[in-house]
């Protein structure tokens, strides 16, 4: 029989560092294969966590069952450019093992230790709906589960692997998706790093006043420096903390809306992740570079979708004409062939449709070279 | 003990895989056509051509999809009960979700599964999503029957799709609803 999917692992999180074969001195391989044969028999004696709790209430988040106080270490924080869930207000927590840190080396894709806990808890009209929860297990992959709160909201109970489609139904006659675990790894896991929000452009204190859905952080909300000063993150380059990252951009306007790319498709659109052949490239990076990110893989860019009944070709980014624009007609359309992004959302972001127009609309034409399309 | 004999044994003690890259396996091939075949793929994706003997599978487009060279037409409307249309080639379909095509499963670089990698494939086929995260495989792709095969069976009906002729052919986009088109642009 297959293995369920809510225990089904997730081999390409299996961090390449994390991993990695030593020098082949013979101290060094035989540090390797103690630390190796350790670690099969910890996951022999149940280590790896094979699901999550049946409760929220037992993955660590609270002090105590019955009470939500956050446990101690439990660290909340706000990503400067959210995640766009149908205007779902969000809370978010992060736990790290004791005297364990985030590896920040690659300032683009942190590697994070073993049994790193995060939360997301999803409040829709006043009421809170699920808590999503994922944690790095001892052979580096991820264990993902979403909880969903009882009606009285004093308990939440695990999903099924499988999702819960229309769990909540809201004014207008929406609905909100419990999302399956293949929905979060579809999402999570194809990028360089799983966790998506947590990241040094998105902790900047350098933070963008236009982005869209921006929630200002709580008093004792992490930023890139408290998080560095607490130790919960090392090896950060220095610079990054004398000078917080903040996208390169002409204006207010493409900074926002590049910011919103980045946290809304980035995930996914990623030149260094699972969907790289796409040759679309929509995430910000600290060091930028002048072959990739949204201006180098959309401007001018031949785009693969044509709707039915546009006679002219579209670009991905057609500069100046955001209605030949693909990115933008896919933004803009919940029809379940077109929408991008292509789950989590049955709403359209208007203001972030309103913004990214504008955008496009400053653009000028560049004198690039057509690329061929490719199927995928 | 010196320190190459060593890691060779390491190496096959944990059981890494040495295989050279080269020729795919004849028998994952073979397997692989045989639930082809068994699984009804060739029914979508391969179009029917008229034939004296009433209509047969194109088998110079096997397993290509919709033609580019049939443009189709707006589906007609449905009244209830019914609800479905096809195609006469079985490769274009109407229903509530809008016109589908059958997509090219040939080894095309540019048009069909040429640039796919069969972790691509197999999470296409597990998570009901284009490459495993992007758009949903519509109907009439029976995807969450083939989500139950296995690892190795998806494994060796991606190798034999590698292994058939590659035909260019552009199979169009997905068509929403004509209600659905119109409300959300």
């Amino acid at each position: 029989m297959r293995q369920d999917r809510c225990t089904r692992r997730h081999p390409a999180r299996v961090d390449a560092r994390a991993t990695r074969l030593p020098a082949t001195r013979p101290f060094a391989l035989t540090a390797w294969l103690a630390t190796l044969l350790l670690a099969t028999t910890a996951l022999a004696g149940g280590a790896r966590r094979s699901e999550a709790p049946a409760r929220l209430a037992d993955t660590g988040l609270y002090a105590r069952t019955g009470a939500e106080t956050l446990a101690r270490g439990v660290r909340t924080w706000t990503p400067q450019y959210p995640l766009w869930s149908d205007g779902a207000t969000k809370r978010r927590w992060i736990l790290l093992p004791p005297g364990r840190s985030i590896d920040a080396s690659d300032p683009d894709a942190w590697l994070f230790p073993v049994r790193t806990r995060l939360w997301k808890e999803f409040s829709l009209e006043g009421r809170r709906v699920e808590t999503r929860y994922m944690e790095r297990r001892a052979d580096g992959s991820w264990l993902y589960a979403t909880y969903r709160w009882t009606a009285d909201g004093t308990d939440a109970i695990r999903a099924p692997a499988t999702g819960v489609p229309a769990a909540a139904r809201l004014a207008g006659g929406s609905v909100h998706d419990l999302p399956s675990v293949g929905d979060c790894e579809a999402c999570h896991g194809a990028g360089r790093t799983p966790v998506l929000g947590f990241s040094a452009l998105q902790l900047s204190p350098d933070r963008d006043p236009l982005a869209p859905h921006a929630e200002p952080p709580a008093a004792d909300a992490l930023d890139l420096a408290s998080a560095v000063r607490a130790g919960l993150v090392r090896r950060l380059p220095r610079a990054l903390l004398e000078t917080p990252p903040r996208i390169q951009a002409g204006t207010d306007v493409a900074r926002a809306a590049l910011g919103y790319l980045h946290g809304n498709c980035g995930g996914c659109h990623d030149l260094r992740g699972e969907l790289a052949s796409l040759g679309l490239d929509l995430t910000q990076r600290v060091v930028p570079r002048s072959d990739a990110g949204p201006p180098a893989t959309t401007v001018d860019v031949p785009a693969r979708y044509q709707p039915p009944g546009e006679g002219e070709a579209m670009l991905r980014i057609a500069p100046g004409r955001p209605e030949r624009s693909a990115l933008l007609h896919r933004m803009s359309s919940r029809a379940p062939a077109d929408q991008m992004p292509p789950i989590a959302t049955h709403r359209i972001d208007a203001d972030a449709v309103d913004l990214v127009r504008t955008w496009i609309s400053t653009l000028e034409h560049t004198e690039r070279v057509s690329r061929p399309l490719v199927e995928r | 003990m010196n320190r190459l004999a060593l890691a060779v044994s390491t190496l096959v003690a944990l059981g890494a895989s040495a295989a050279p890259p080269g020729k795919p396996d004849p028998k994952q091939i073979a397997r692989g056509k045989y639930l082809v075949t068994i699984g009804g793929c060739n029914d979508c994706h391969t179009p029917l051509k008229k034939t004296p003997e009433g209509p047969a599978w194109d088998m110079d487009r096997m397993l290509s999809g919709h033609p580019d060279t049939l443009p189709m037409p707006a589906a007609p409307v449905h009244d209830e009960p019914w609800g479905l249309a096809f195609g006469n080639t079985m490769t274009a379909f109407s229903g509530p979700w809008g016109t589908s095509f059958s997509r090219n499963l040939t080894p095309d670089p540019e048009t069909g599964l040429g640039t796919w990698t069969e972790k691509d494939f197999i999470t296409t086929i597990r998570n009901g999503r284009h490459l495993g995260r992007g758009r949903p495989l519509l109907p009439p792709m029976p995807w969450f029957n083939y989500r139950e095969a296995t690892d190795d069976d998806l494994r060796a009906i991606f190798t034999y799709l590698r292994s058939i002729p590659a035909v260019k052919n552009r199979v169009p986009d997905p068509r929403p609803p004509a209600a659905e088109s119109t409300a959300t642009r």
